[in-house]
């Protein structure tokens, strides 16, 4: 990692400069005397003018300002950082996998297909699912396509009563988010304080209304849903549907499935629990899983097979689906990575990553408390994650969560989630994944110990961190107050005539 | 400790009501809200001639930790958003009561209203949530 | 396997330090009749030499066709160094910038990303992507609904020359919240949407329309009057549009006299490979006035605590994790890779870059469409100026004719039989620069042969 800061790539720019063995040949004058003067552009965009070694200069200097999985021990809670393995990377981007235009016929592509084909098998078996479709791009997207397929499938009975969505006040945001998106009314049930939904208040909550209900299991506290074939009973008597975040599939994978729990559909997120590259906030993808009465209602395109020949189904197959969430299919490449992943895991190594995952996670939280932190939900075992409260710290020494966070910085390794969930004040939302040595936990436990030692002894060292990061903290209200939101040229700056 | 003059009327949701000479009412949030809040960076109030029903979100004020929704104590019509804020929503934190107003409104005649607290009430309720 | 480093001896270290004789006992929270003995329908490990293989082999299957296909998703060449730095480990594997100081890379990128669309498409502010062009569309009507004070009726018109995977999206995404989405018909002649098509609309309530340039046919339409249509009648303008095009095309920003009031498209053409329809970006632009009603991440500069610049994700209060229900979306994870791509691509090909990129496409298109309607019984089927992409007519169904040509390796491109049957025997057809004039030879060739024994027969 480096700290030295780069100056905008505009700042590089000198007028004429510019990669021009990557440009087309000029086509001549004539090209374009076919387009209306009234349509032309007046002026040139404001892109950069530099060479090819100064942009790759750039953008390389660029990246080593970042923290990434490659480099740093990431233990985000809800995210699942494990590694990317590179073959995924080099095996999806096969020039004719790359090559391959989406609109292509299906004659064009049967290897691809096979490909997708075999992912959607492959996502069944290990959701305990009916049918899946892959194109929902995001987990997000997923969620989106699950609940409209509740709403459609209450409103395909004549329903049209049921309109309210219940989700555990502890859920992501997405959840209440992704309700409202569907036209629905988002009604919060509390978590008790074990840390599992609160089945009285459930009870109370339910009814004629009730759509459904979004639940990840284990749930974002980190620790198994108990009473969730409870909570499905309650639910389904009532008419409901139930709907399951993915996101925290790598801590049952191979253990449980879903679908055996009861719900009706699912969301996968891809770039989670299947290693597709976060790629610093993108792409991922959040493919459905649904029982065998929701499956009318799914998402198009889904991948079909008539005979040997694979296919793409779309309303015409599916005159009841919820429609098209994408241009094309989602976010194929992203699906090719998710499948050779999963490939390479096999039967045997799905079970092994759920294991290894519980393990490295129950090993730290037995390490942390040990070296004085305090369990949110001490009387329960991690699952794949857990959450350490930082309340009495933050009480007794007047340092925060976030202040542990960016003094964890400074040790080389990238903060825990914070502050999420809402529902533990000051928390850490630890998730190590399987991919992570014993060595790369002991020295997380080290880093903290320390840096709880210094808050005692030395706080304004952790209230003041990052010390040794490229920039220290940043001023957020500034940020939000006064927008930068784009770079503009000043005097000091030769510029070419910008539209 | 939060300030909670006790002059005003306050809501369930950290709203607080001056009547002013004229009838109007000025509504804002309270000094426990923007504290909440934090630093505030915006603020949006109604255009003046907008009719609001009581209960109904007239504002919005944004942190960069949150952005909460202010609800009108009373049904009426608005004479005056503060036109202050677009360039200093800070006020709401330093003067809630004061220059933080967020808007005027004539109250429609008969109209029912949320339920008001007084001051020692509104104490009451926010040492309750642990403020 | 699994890429788990633990050996024997760390595991059992570790399960003494939980207190536990097995790996199994940690997992007894979970009721005994839901766990799985194993997990049928997946098949057995692949070593990474073998999955390399399989894939081999399904690649070589697949092949690659000569591709003259375009319908909102081009191929254009893309730079060796872009993904050779995009694939870098340090942009590859990092999250979100949520923990800024430790995220200055991706998010000074972004910061850089959003001022190369802002100025592309004529427009003050960016955001830091979407999923696709398609989804774009539909976020931009529901912010064209919350941004547009003055109409309360939630309808949205929307040409039939958009594309319609995007029409098909836009009411997929959108359509749940309340939103109306009203076709504008299209002149068949003229494959645009003519003057007096919106007349019907005088008087009443509409919240936003939606212009897409080029159109889904490549055909131009005529923005500005559109554009001031909308505005005369506060409506607000949702614009369409390739980014490779707005190198020469004028941008949302200079429609009108008021310019368009958001932008969105497919962000694909700059620097990401068609990879059978994803991943991709989309892009979305707008003016200052509407930042805040924008779905998605922002990033912003400011200061650090030593007085340093330095960026930072900004306006999140707005966004799914703080906003919950009342959210402008439930957009969480974007497309940062391919923004990365495509910042990269930019700054490679720089303004005149681009130009060349589009000048080029647009040249050849034209070689094209020249050489196929020289043959009898090809012609084109609208006049007017089209953008690198037009719809020519067949005197005989498309749907063999490509079946043909694809025996041939070559794709054809779009029969546009599904989408607009009203235009009878009709293939939409684009070439970029990518495509040699040897290349236009041989399709057109190879066509002549086709239709030649098309009839015969």
């Amino acid at each position: 990692m480096t700290t030295r800061l780069e100056k905008p790539i505009f700042e590089h720019s000198v007028p004429g400069r510019g990669a021009e063995d990557q440009w087309p040949r000029d086509p001549g004058p004539g090209a374009t005397d076919d387009l209306p003067a009234a349509l032309r552009r007046r002026g040139r965009p404001l892109l950069p003018e530099v060479g090819e070694l100064e942009a790759v200069r750039h953008f390389t200097r660029l990246s080593q300002l970042n923290f990434s999985i490659d480099t740093h021990f990431y233990p985000l809670g809800s995210c699942t950082m494990k590694y990317n393995p590179k073959a995924c990377n080099s095996l999806a981007m096969l020039p004719e996998f790359l090559a391959r235009h989406p609109l292509a016929p299906e004659s064009v592509g049967q290897g691809f297909l096979a490909c997708m084909h075999e992912l959607q098998e492959m996502l069944k078996a290990v959701t305990g699912m009916q049918a899946v479709a892959l194109s929902p791009m995001a987990g997000a997207q997923g969620e989106f396509a699950g609940v409209a397929m509740i709403r459609a499938y209450h409103r395909a009975r004549g329903d049209l009563e049921r309109n309210e969505i219940i989700v555990p006040e502890a859920a992501h945001g997405t959840n209440p988010a992704t309700a409202t998106m569907c036209g629905c009314v988002v009604r919060e049930v509390p978590v008790n304080a074990d840390g599992d939904v609160d089945t009285h208040a459930l009870k109370a909550a339910v009814g004629p209304k009730t759509a459904g209900i979004m639940l990840t299991n284990p749930s974002t506290l980190g620790v198994f849903e108990r009473r969730i074939e409870e909570v499905a009973r309650t639910v389904h008597a009532a008419g409901g549907l139930l709907y399951y975040d993915g996101a925290n599939l790598n801590a049952i994978l191979g253990k449980v499935r879903p679908g055996d729990m009861g719900f009706d559909v699912i969301h996968v997120n891809l770039h989670k629990t299947f290693s597709t590259p976060h790629g610093g906030g993108g792409p991922g993808a959040g493919p459905v899983g649904v029982s065998a009465r929701l499956a009318p209602f799914l998402p198009v395109p889904v991948v079909g097979r008539r005979g040997e020949r694979y296919c793409l189904l779309t309303e015409r197959d599916l005159p009841q689906s919820i429609g098209r969430l994408s241009g094309y299919m989602g976010n194929a490449g992203v699906l090719l990575r998710a499948y050779i992943y999963m490939r390479m895991l096999g039967r045997e190594g799905m079970a092994k990553v759920s294991e290894h995952a519980t393990l490295n996670a129950n090993y730290l939280l037995a390490r942390l408390r040990s070296a004085g932190f305090d369990a949110a939900y001490p009387g329960r075992r991690a699952s794949h994650e857990f959450i350490i409260t930082l309340r009495r710290q933050a009480k007794e020494l007047g340092v925060t969560a976030m202040d542990f966070a960016k003094r964890l910085l400074d040790h080389g390794m990238h903060a825990p989630t914070t502050y999420f969930p809402l529902l533990v004040p000051e928390c850490f939302l630890i998730e190590p994944t399987e991919t992570e040595s014993k060595a790369a936990l002991d020295a997380f436990v080290a880093a903290m110990t320390e840096i709880l030692a210094e808050a005692a002894k030395e706080p304004e060292r952790v209230t003041g961190a990052p010390h040794t990061m490229p920039v220290r903290r940043l001023d957020d209200v500034r940020a939000a107050k006064h927008l930068d939101l784009t770079w503009k040229p000043t005097a000091a700056h030769a510029t070419p005539a910008t539209s | 400790m939060s300030n909670v003059p006790s002059d005003l009327k306050y809501t369930r949701t950290h709203e607080w009501l001056r009547t002013l000479p004229d009838g109007t009412v000025e509504v804002g949030i309270t000094d426990h809200a923007q504290h909440a809040l934090g630093d505030l960076v915006f603020a949006e109030v109604p255009e003046s001639g907008r009719k609001l029903a009581a209960g109904e979100p007239f504002a919005v004020v944004e942190s960069v930790k949150a952005a909460s929704d202010v609800y009108s104590p009373i049904a009426g019509e608005v004479t005056a958003g503060n036109p202050a804020l677009a360039s200093e929503p800070e006020a709401i934190n330093s003067d809630a009561y004061g220059k933080g107003w967020l808007m005027r409104l004539r109250p429609a005649a008969g109209a029912p209203s949320t339920p008001f607290l007084t001051a020692a009430e509104y104490e009451k309720l926010i040492a309750a949530e642990g403020g | 396997m699994a890429f788990i480093p633990h050996t024997r001896e760390d595991v059992q270290a570790m399960l003494a330090a939980i207190g536990v004789d097995g790996i199994e006992r940690l997992f007894d929270e979970i009721p005994a009749n839901l766990r799985l003995p194993s997990l049928a329908g997946v098949p057995e490990a692949a070593t990474e030499m073998e999955i390399g293989r399989l894939m081999a082999e399904r690649a070589r299957l697949d092949g690659r066709p000569l591709c003259f296909i375009g319908a909102g998703a081009y191929e254009h060449h893309i730079p060796a160094a872009v993904w050779a730095v995009a694939t870098r480990g340090e942009f590859y594997s990092a999250y979100t910038p949520y923990q800024a100081e430790a995220s200055q890379g991706t998010l000074q990128l972004l910061y850089e990303y959003q001022t190369m669309m802002a100025s592309l498409t004529g427009l003050e502010v960016s955001n830091a992507s979407l999923y696709d062009g398609a989804s774009a569309m539909g976020e931009a009507c529901l912010m064209a609904v919350r941004a547009n004070r003055k109409s309360r009726s939630q309808r949205i018109l929307v040409p039939t020359t958009v594309h319609p995977h995007y029409r098909a999206t836009a009411r997929a995404v959108a359509g749940n919240q309340g939103l109306v989405f009203e076709d504008v018909p299209y002149c068949t002649e003229e494959g645009c949407i003519p003057a007096g098509a919106l007349d019907r609309y005088d008087g009443q309530d509409i919240t936003a329309l939606v212009i897409q340039q080029p159109n889904f046919f490549g055909r131009l339409e005529d923005v500005d009057a559109l554009c001031d249509w909308a505005h005369a009648r506060n409506i607000l303008v949702v614009a369409v549009v390739n980014p490779t095009s707005l190198a020469l095309l004028k941008p949302p920003g200079q429609w009108g006299a008021r310019g368009a009031d958001i932008a969105v498209g497919e962000g694909q053409p700059l620097g990401v490979p068609l990879s059978s329809g994803g991943p991709y970006f989309g892009f979305m632009t707008a003016r200052m006035e509407h930042v805040r009603q924008m779905p998605g991440r922002i990033v912003g500069r400011t200061m650090d605590a030593a007085g340093r610049a330095g960026f930072t994700l900004t306006l999140q209060a707005r966004e799914q994790h703080i906003r919950r229900a009342k959210a402008t979306s439930n957009i969480c994870t974007n497309q940062g890779l391919l923004v990365t791509a495509a910042t990269i691509y930019l700054s490679l090909m720089g303004p005149a870059g681009l130009e060349r990129v589009a000048a080029a496409s647009h040249a050849r298109t034209r070689e094209l469409v020249a050489a196929l309607t020289r043959l009898p019984g090809v012609r084109r089927l609208f006049r007017g100026p089209v953008f690198h992409e037009e719809a020519i007519a067949l005197d005989r169904p498309v749907a063999p004719v490509l079946e043909k040509l694809a025996a041939r390796g070559i794709l054809g491109g779009l029969d546009l039989a599904e989408h607009h049957p009203e235009l009878g025997c009709a293939l939409l057809v684009c070439a970029t620069e990518t495509k040699t004039s040897a290349d236009i030879e041989r399709y057109a060739s190879a066509l002549a042969e086709c239709l030649r024994e098309a009839r015969a027969a």
